[in-house]
């Protein structure tokens, strides 16, 4: 008896001192020296650039790493006060639609221009999911250059992915809609009235000005997600489906009935042959294109009028379906090309397609039916394998190089690493929590970098330090240069980020634009230097050519200004060197500052809605005399007779 | 008066012709660093001409109220084209005549011309230095900003650098040259005559 008192004392202690009946969390999964490994020295530099799509906040994040420190938010298709962009006149064309200006967007995935396969790293590519549009943006000087609209389409989703070397950045639609003349129907006429249009816009190969090439009419599908083949697919496109049910409502339930979609397999050189061949039709489509112009620092806005659609239903041997277990989110192509991966969201495998098999199915006509025409493959015929029990939700597919493919399963919160010729799982790390996509260095390129890995997560919860309901989304930096993956660093990230791509820093570190040259200004009011500043008055509108350099603004004492006169500063930046940003913000405008870079010109508009000497100064705390940096216009009453003079350095 | 040897006539010749490189390449540089500018504003001196980072110097200059740097602070650039132009003949007329006066003479024209050179470098760096806009935005009691005439010095933020650039150390080689020329006339074994 008293033994037993004992040896119950000893399990009671025993429980008391272990480690707890909670699941193993990163305390345990933290080992050996993670924080060296992503430690950059002060003064030293990160290895990747990391760019970053910002979701909902319509931006991208620049992210280094291995630091995950944030270097840069680069708007895109959202305002942003911090640099005018989208409220000064010159940037305001940026944002047009053919619904006019529309100052938000929802910005998902990211492609980085390739040549052959492997990063170039020239442009950056990104999708606008709500009023659909492709930007492009320079990576010389981090600034979005390009955005076109694209007609047909609502929720861009299935967008912007590329051919190897850049040919092609396509556009597929998520949502289907009525097109062309008839578009007041009823909804439940979906299927026969809706369309699923994809959309490829060409490149030029030098400027990189994109122009929509064509368009393919394809079934009333939700397209998700899309990847171009790559070395031997080269020429093929795959773009992943659900909702192939073609439900208009309730879709949480009625677009998940069928055991497969479709990955839609897309022959583009074929239709590029069509598009040659005049197999193509013109229809009406209003769409803008927009383009800055970075000699006049200027946008300009484009409303473009007709598309060239093709109808695979005629032109039968651009169009295959492979059927895809349960709603495909992810379709991903291997480096070599060879294989694509559906990540089936609702299956319990991962389907591994072969490109050989599938080009054989073809030759073969091997076929299980057709849809509107369009031939539909057989599953076995072009399958080369199923990754068995590989967890919960997969949904994106990345890449090593070695062989080996990761994929992130939002369900179970992990991801997990398998070699693509086997099928095995050879490794699984949690992430924190709900993974969506995941980002390698050059992962979706035919030449990965491998080293790195990031997930990027949809919940935080208690990851960081608490700020109330909403929270930063978190990141989780791993270590996949092993057979096992290490989790090295957890950090918060900006907006709500969906896919990045990650490259060599080399690339195009020193390519950077580091000033504007104010002789290669071609605004049509810069300045060239402070000899020339002014303002005139032309009609109602009052002109102000302005110039910033350290630390003085002229002219800096304005008057003649009345109330209700749309008043434009020009202010030019003269400063010829690096880092030397000037801001300009005027007191009671309804808009944001300027940020002028150097060799710069930008435009503020403000309509002065008072009688009063309003002062305006520099926001960018530019030099030891900033705060002295600063001028006054004087405001008089609508009518007065006060004559437009302006001074600087005049005293009485 | 002593004839040359032809050896030590050539050199007379290439010590001229090593002064036709002053067209070409920047004959001193001044430079600039201070935290903010870990790279460096550098500024190079031409025969004719500045280049180099003149503008943000000018701009940090400002400040402390020096003189706006431009080609037109040195008159220099009118007739420098002129007087290396007439070393060069005086060079080549030197090795035509082939006596030992003719290379003493031409040596101790260049070293002449060195320190004049020097000499106006720190004339005009007294007067940049000194020269100072009463109405400056920041003035420290005692300071003035001549720059170095060689070597390094510490100006508030910055540390200055001034020193010879590619030509003039081509110059200086061929002046290097004519010492050689000196040496060997000097310490060379009796011509034979025949």
């Amino acid at each position: 008896m008293k033994k037993n008192v004992w040896l119950l004392a000893a399990g009671l202690i025993a429980v008391a001192l272990a480690p707890g009946c909670k699941p193993k969390g990163a305390q345990s999964a933290l080992s050996g020296d993670a924080a060296s490994k992503v430690y950059v020295a002060p003064g030293e530099h990160d290895e990747f650039y990391n760019i970053v799509s910002g979701g909902f906040n319509g931006q991208i994040s620049v992210v280094g790493l291995p630091s995950g420190r944030v270097l840069k938010i680069l708007p895109v298709f959202s305002v942003h006060p911090e640099n005018g962009w989208g409220y000064s006149e010159e940037t305001k064309p940026m944002l047009n639609t053919s619904h006019g200006f529309v100052p938000w967007d929802d910005l998902h995935h990211i492609a980085i221009s390739t040549t052959n396969a492997e990063h170039d790293a020239r442009w950056a590519f990104a999708n606008a999911n709500n009023t659909p549009r492709i930007a492009r943006i320079d990576l010389t000087t981090f600034k979005t250059v390009e955005i076109i609209e694209i007609p047909n389409s609502a929720g861009n989703h299935s967008s912007p992915f590329i051919t190897q070397s850049t040919e092609y950045v396509v556009a597929g639609t998520r949502f289907s809609v009525p097109t062309g003349d008839n578009q007041d129907v009823s909804i439940d006429s979906y299927k026969e009235n809706f369309k699923g249009h994809i959309s490829f816009i060409g490149m030029d190969q030098e400027t990189g000005e994109m122009n929509l090439s064509f368009q393919i009419e394809a079934p009333p599908f939700n397209f998700d997600l899309a990847r171009a083949g790559k070395n031997k697919s080269h020429g093929w496109f795959f773009f992943s489906t659900y909702n192939t049910e073609m439900a208009h409502t309730l879709l949480e339930v009625n677009a998940s009935q069928k055991d497969k979609d479709y990955i839609m397999a897309v022959n583009w050189k074929k239709a590029e042959e069509y598009v040659k061949a005049g197999q193509g039709t013109k229809k009406k489509a209003n769409y803008v294109h927009n383009t800055w112009d970075e000699e006049t620092h200027t946008a300009t806005s484009e409303m473009m009028e007709d598309v060239l659609v093709l109808d695979p239903k005629i032109l039968k041997d651009i169009v295959y379906f492979i059927p895809c277990p349960k709603s495909p989110h992810g379709t991903d192509t291997d480096p070599t090309g060879e294989y694509i991966i559906g990540s089936g969201k609702l299956a319990a495998i991962i389907p591994v397609f072969s490109f050989t098999k599938m080009l054989a199915a073809i030759e073969a006509k091997d076929f299980e039916g057709t849809l509107d025409g369009m031939p539909v493959l057989k599953y076995e015929s072009v399958l080369h394998g199923e990754v068995e029990k590989p967890g919960l939700g997969p949904l994106h597919t990345e890449f090593d190089g070695k062989g080996n493919a990761y994929t992130s399963m939002f369900v179970s919160s992990e991801i997990v690493k398998w070699n693509i010729e086997t099928l095995q799982v050879l490794d699984r790390v949690p992430t924190y929590y709900s993974v969506g996509h995941l980002s390698i260095p050059g992962g979706p390129t035919g030449k990965p970098h491998g080293k790195y890995m990031v997930a990027y997560n949809k919940i935080t919860k208690d990851r960081y330090l608490p700020t109330g309901p909403e929270l930063a989304h978190s990141a989780q930096l791993y270590d996949i240069s092993g057979d096992k993956m290490q989790l090295l660093l957890d950090f918060p990230t900006i907006g709500e980020p969906h896919y990045a791509e990650a490259f060599p820093a080399s690339l195009i570190k020193d390519k950077q634009v580091k000033f504007f040259k104010i002789e290669e200004n071609m605004h049509p009011r810069a300045l060239k230097g402070i000899n020339d500043a002014r303002v005139e008055r032309e009609g109602n509108q009052v002109h102000i050519y302005m110039t910033s350099i350290r630390s003085n603004f002229r002219p800096d004492n304005i008057e003649g200004v009345q109330v209700g006169d749309e008043v434009y500063f020009h202010v030019t930046n003269l400063e010829q060197d690096w880092d030397v940003p000037h801001g300009f913000a005027i007191k009671g405008a309804n808009t944001a500052e300027l940020l002028i870079m150097p060799g710069e010109t930008s435009t503020l508009k403000w309509v002065p809605d008072r009688v009063g000497v309003f002062p305006f100064y520099c926001t960018d705390f530019c030099s030891a005399l900033h705060q002295e940096m600063q001028g006054y216009l004087r405001v008089s009453p609508k009518g007065s007779s006060n004559e437009v003079k302006y001074s600087t350095g005049e005293v009485e | 008066m002593k004839s040359l040897s032809t050896s030590n006539r050539i050199l007379i010749l290439l010590s001229a012709l090593l002064i036709i490189p002053a067209y070409f390449t920047p004959l001193w540089q001044i430079s600039l660093w201070a935290p903010q500018y870990p790279e460096g504003l550098n500024m190079k001196i031409w025969i004719d001409h500045l280049s180099g980072n003149v503008d943000q110097i000018n701009g940090v200059n400002h400040y402390i109220g020096m003189n706006h740097i431009g080609d037109e602070m040195f008159p220099e650039f009118t007739f420098l084209i002129y007087v290396i132009g007439v070393l060069i003949a005086l060079g080549i007329v030197a090795f035509l005549i082939g006596k030992r006066w003719s290379l003493y003479a031409f040596f101790g024209l260049m070293t002449l011309f060195g320190i004049g050179v020097l000499a106006d470098m720190y004339k005009w760096g007294y007067e940049y230095g000194h020269t100072l806009d009463p109405k400056a935005a920041i003035k420290v009691e005692g300071m003035s900003y001549q720059p170095p005439l060689i070597g390094y010095k510490e100006l508030l933020n910055f540390i200055a650098y001034s020193g010879p650039d590619t030509g003039s150390w081509i110059l200086m080689g061929g002046v290097g040259l004519l010492i050689l020329a000196i040496a060997r006339d000097r310490f060379q074994k009796p011509v034979q005559v025949l």
